[in-house]
């Protein structure tokens, strides 16, 4: 029997709910269903969407939402922040070593080839300090709960992580549904993160920059399934929302071209992947970047957000060894754990995940979005075998962990509210002090029973409460 | 300061939506020569394929202009470039590019659109619904321009939206006039006759001006009247000589704001004066439709000078 976090066993509402839970017993249901079609329609007509790949006919979706708000009490907001806090702080302290002195692998904590032999790794930005000392200005930390008091941290999105206008959306959309609710309960803001974005980037602007440092985001364009969210932030900034193709390297500055003529950028939201940043240096095909950014970027001439080459930081190899990182930078155990990982690259944890497979969630080292896994206890038997033969053939592609009993959160449904798993993705900004926003993106599994709460495969979103003491 | 690109958006963006509108008002027009006429026939539709300018791609895909098929191409085929429904998804494909551009009241009015027609396009509209499809069109682009009036700041990105509406609205215009020219030559008409009263109301409907004709002129329909309106009238929201006065002073604001003065300046300075001054005598003694295919392109090399002078692809 999973968690559920809005009830207990005997039906009572815990702690954080209790207002809310009295609110909803007030509610006439008719009334409910009309708010959540309210929702969809506010949602697509703002054109909130996203696109699947590779779906005839999808181009773009809405992720449904579901009108009953996640809620955190302000003591488990402490704790979870407090680990997540210490989490990015060791991120950004292996970042650096790895491309400097490396002393975690000579220490022996971690092997070398991870590191060397892996594509997220960029020796190009090895000996180089980025502004600020800065590599991952934006995490998502993924954190499941299992239990009252039992958290983990699922996965660190230390690249581009994305979502956040949902997060922003979702508070917005249920204000304006449910003004009432936020005056029973206190609950904090998540509205400024636009504007605490834009400060911590201007803040790590190059040391060069006088004035008022001019912040872009860059985006792949209106074709990529996260183009809303890209438009959404430059907007909510007020920053411009640049492609690669209006950018180009004109005396050593990256300037973007303008109805007067070119200006200069100094503080790059990428939301590209580093290997379509700069075609000079990684892929010579890819026309969504800039020829010669990494230049401009290497002579401190323009901060890059997050920073090339933080995605080694977040590779699912490198997780199972974020216990040992995190000690080994803070000195002190993790506050929040890590879900136990076999690396099947090693042939006792192979053996044992293909023994166990109708137990194990199995996972690509490099993949994301809930594409290329493996969730042992819902597949089928020839789900599972034909999943063996790939993991046989490739044992270092993948890790296995085991299929935790994610905690639930009601939805609201029909007949009334029904549980579903969940987890939650707290957005951190790290400039030189680290904002975590109080709140973050619920993602639901709308099937019952579903484990995946990605939105590519059916998963929809919630308001993410986290209240005031 | 905007980026060429996004520039480049908005001025698209209110052109395509500039040419739904247009499209809705021809096939509307026809319609209502098909109406009032015992004996319409293919004539009438061929003409409104080639004010719409899509006459040679029609033909590529119908033998023959029925009703039915032209309506059909004209508002929802999507192989037509030109219909209302590639119109509407090209402007919003564009406003979506240019979103941060938009105030969230200009998107939204946008996106609704674009759900909205998608709806009542999805199939073939019967005929007698036709009325209220095209008022609805008609409405929808109407919700864009006033919230694009009523909410966004009077900055570069209203100047180059209005030039891609008065652009793509000069051009319109021009078209319709030129496809229906000899029907205003005093050697060919017989004036007062059946045939030219309809012809002439078929025109000043086309551009929603055949109430407001009567206000100007005499309420007679002198085809010199008619041309005068549509070509040189500068109270008249269609005609060209109000786009490009509204054209000129769009880019004298850019001017003023960039401190720039890219050719395209020149050039709309031009043909506005020409506007200004010239009278319909002269221009119906010069020939109206060489007046008309010179202005087309004259009207295109401005385009071309706009995306060049402000950078809108390099």
């Amino acid at each position: 029997m999973a968690f559920d976090e809005m009830l207990t066993a005997d039906d009572h509402p815990r702690s954080p709910y209790r207002d809310y839970h009295t609110w909803y017993a007030g509610q006439h249901p008719a009334h409910l269903i009309q708010k959540a079609r309210d929702a969809e329609n506010i949602f697509r007509k703002t054109g909130i969407t996203f696109a699947v790949y590779g779906h005839a006919d999808s181009s773009e979706k809405l992720i449904p939402f579901d009108i009953i708000p996640r809620i955190i009490a302000a003591r488990e907001w402490r704790r979870l922040a407090q680990g997540i806090e210490q989490r990015v702080l060791a991120l950004n302290a292996f970042l650096e070593d790895i491309y400097h002195k490396q002393e975690i692998i000579r220490a022996g904590r971690i092997p070398r080839e991870l590191i060397e032999k892996n594509d997220a790794f960029l020796p190009e930005m090895i000996g180089f300090r980025p502004p600020g000392g800065v590599y991952t200005h934006v995490v998502g930390t993924d954190i499941v709960r299992t239990g009252e008091d039992q958290f983990y941290v699922l996965e660190d999105n230390a690249r581009t992580p994305s979502g956040v206008s949902y997060m922003l959306e979702n508070r917005e959309t249920m204000m304006q549904m449910f003004p009432e609710l936020f005056t029973l309960n206190r609950v904090r803001r998540v509205e400024d993160y636009p504007k605490q974005l834009r400060q911590s980037l201007a803040s790590l602007a190059p040391s060069g920059c006088t004035g008022r440092p001019c912040v872009a985001v860059l985006t792949p364009g209106i074709h990529n399934s996260a183009y809303y969210e890209h438009a959404f932030l430059a907007d909510s900034m007020g920053v411009e929302l640049v492609e690669g193709s209006d950018l180009r390297v004109i005396d050593g500055r990256v300037k973007m071209r303008t109805t007067r003529g070119y200006e200069e950028i100094d503080v790059l939201y990428r939301r590209v992947d580093d290997e379509f940043l700069d075609p000079l240096t990684f892929r010579p095909d890819s026309a969504l970047g800039i020829p010669g950014i990494m230049d401009v970027y290497r002579a401190g001439n323009i901060t890059i957000a997050n920073a090339p080459g933080t995605g080694i930081a977040d590779d699912k190899a490198i997780y199972s060894y974020m216990p040992e990182i995190v000690e080994f930078y803070t000195g002190r155990k993790p506050m929040l754990e890590n879900v136990p990982t076999w690396r099947c690259s090693e042939p006792s944890s192979l053996a044992y995940v293909l023994e166990h497979l109708e137990e194990l969630v199995v996972k690509e080292v490099h993949g994301s979005g809930g594409y290329g896994m493996l969730v042992g206890p819902t597949a089928t038997k020839k789900e599972r075998s034909e999943f063996a033969a790939k993991l046989s053939a490739r044992p270092a592609n993948y890790i296995a962990q085991p299929t935790l009993s994610l905690s639930t959160v009601p939805i609201f449904v029909n007949k009334g509210i029904a549980p579903r798993h969940v987890d939650l993705r707290p957005y951190v900004l790290v400039s030189d002090t680290v904002k975590i926003i109080p709140g973050g993106l619920t993602r639901v599994a709308l099937k019952q029973g579903s484990l995946v709460v990605n939105s590519s495969q059916g998963g929809g979103t919630k308001d993410t409460w986290v209240l005031e003491d | 300061m905007l980026l060429g690109r996004t520039a480049n958006g908005l001025y698209w963006m209110f052109r395509y939506i500039e040419r739904a509108e247009n499209i809705a008002r021809l096939v509307d027009a026809g319609l209502r020569v098909s109406l009032t006429r015992f004996d319409s026939g293919d004539d009438d539709w061929d003409g409104v394929l080639q004010s719409a300018g899509a006459r040679q791609a029609y033909a590529e895909v119908h033998s023959t202009a029925t009703s039915a098929d032209a309506v059909d191409y004209l508002l929802r085929d999507r192989h037509n470039p030109s219909s209302v429904m590639s119109c509407i998804e090209a402007g919003r494909n564009n406003a979506r590019m240019v979103r941060t551009a938009l105030t969230r009241e200009t998107w939204e009015a946008t996106n609704e659109c674009w759900i909205d027609l998608k709806a009542h396009l999805a199939r073939r509209p019967k005929a007698a619904d036709l009325p209220e499809l095209i008022d609805v069109i008609k409405h929808r682009c109407g919700l864009i321009r006033g919230a694009f009036h009523g909410s966004m700041l009077r900055n570069d990105i209203y100047n180059f939206s209005r030039i891609g509406t008065f652009i793509e609205r000069a051009d319109n215009t021009s078209r319709i006039l030129d496809v229906k020219y000899y029907v205003l030559l005093p050697a060919v008409s017989q004036v007062g006759s059946s045939l030219d009263n309809m012809q002439w109301e078929s025109i000043l409907r086309s551009v929603s001006a055949h109430r407001s004709y009567g206000w100007v002129y005499d309420g007679e329909h002198r085809p010199a009247n008619i041309a005068d309106f549509l070509i040189l009238n500068g109270r008249m929201p269609r005609s060209l000589a109000y786009s490009y006065s509204k054209i000129t002073s769009n880019l004298h604001y850019l001017e003023r704001e960039y401190g720039l003065r890219p050719q395209a300046i020149d050039t709309a300075e031009t043909i506005n004066a020409m506007l200004t001054r010239g009278s319909i005598v002269d221009i119906m003694d010069h020939g109206l439709h060489e007046f008309l295919e010179e202005f087309i392109s004259r009207n295109n090399q401005l385009g071309r000078e706009i995306s060049e002078g402000y950078r809108f692809y390099q």
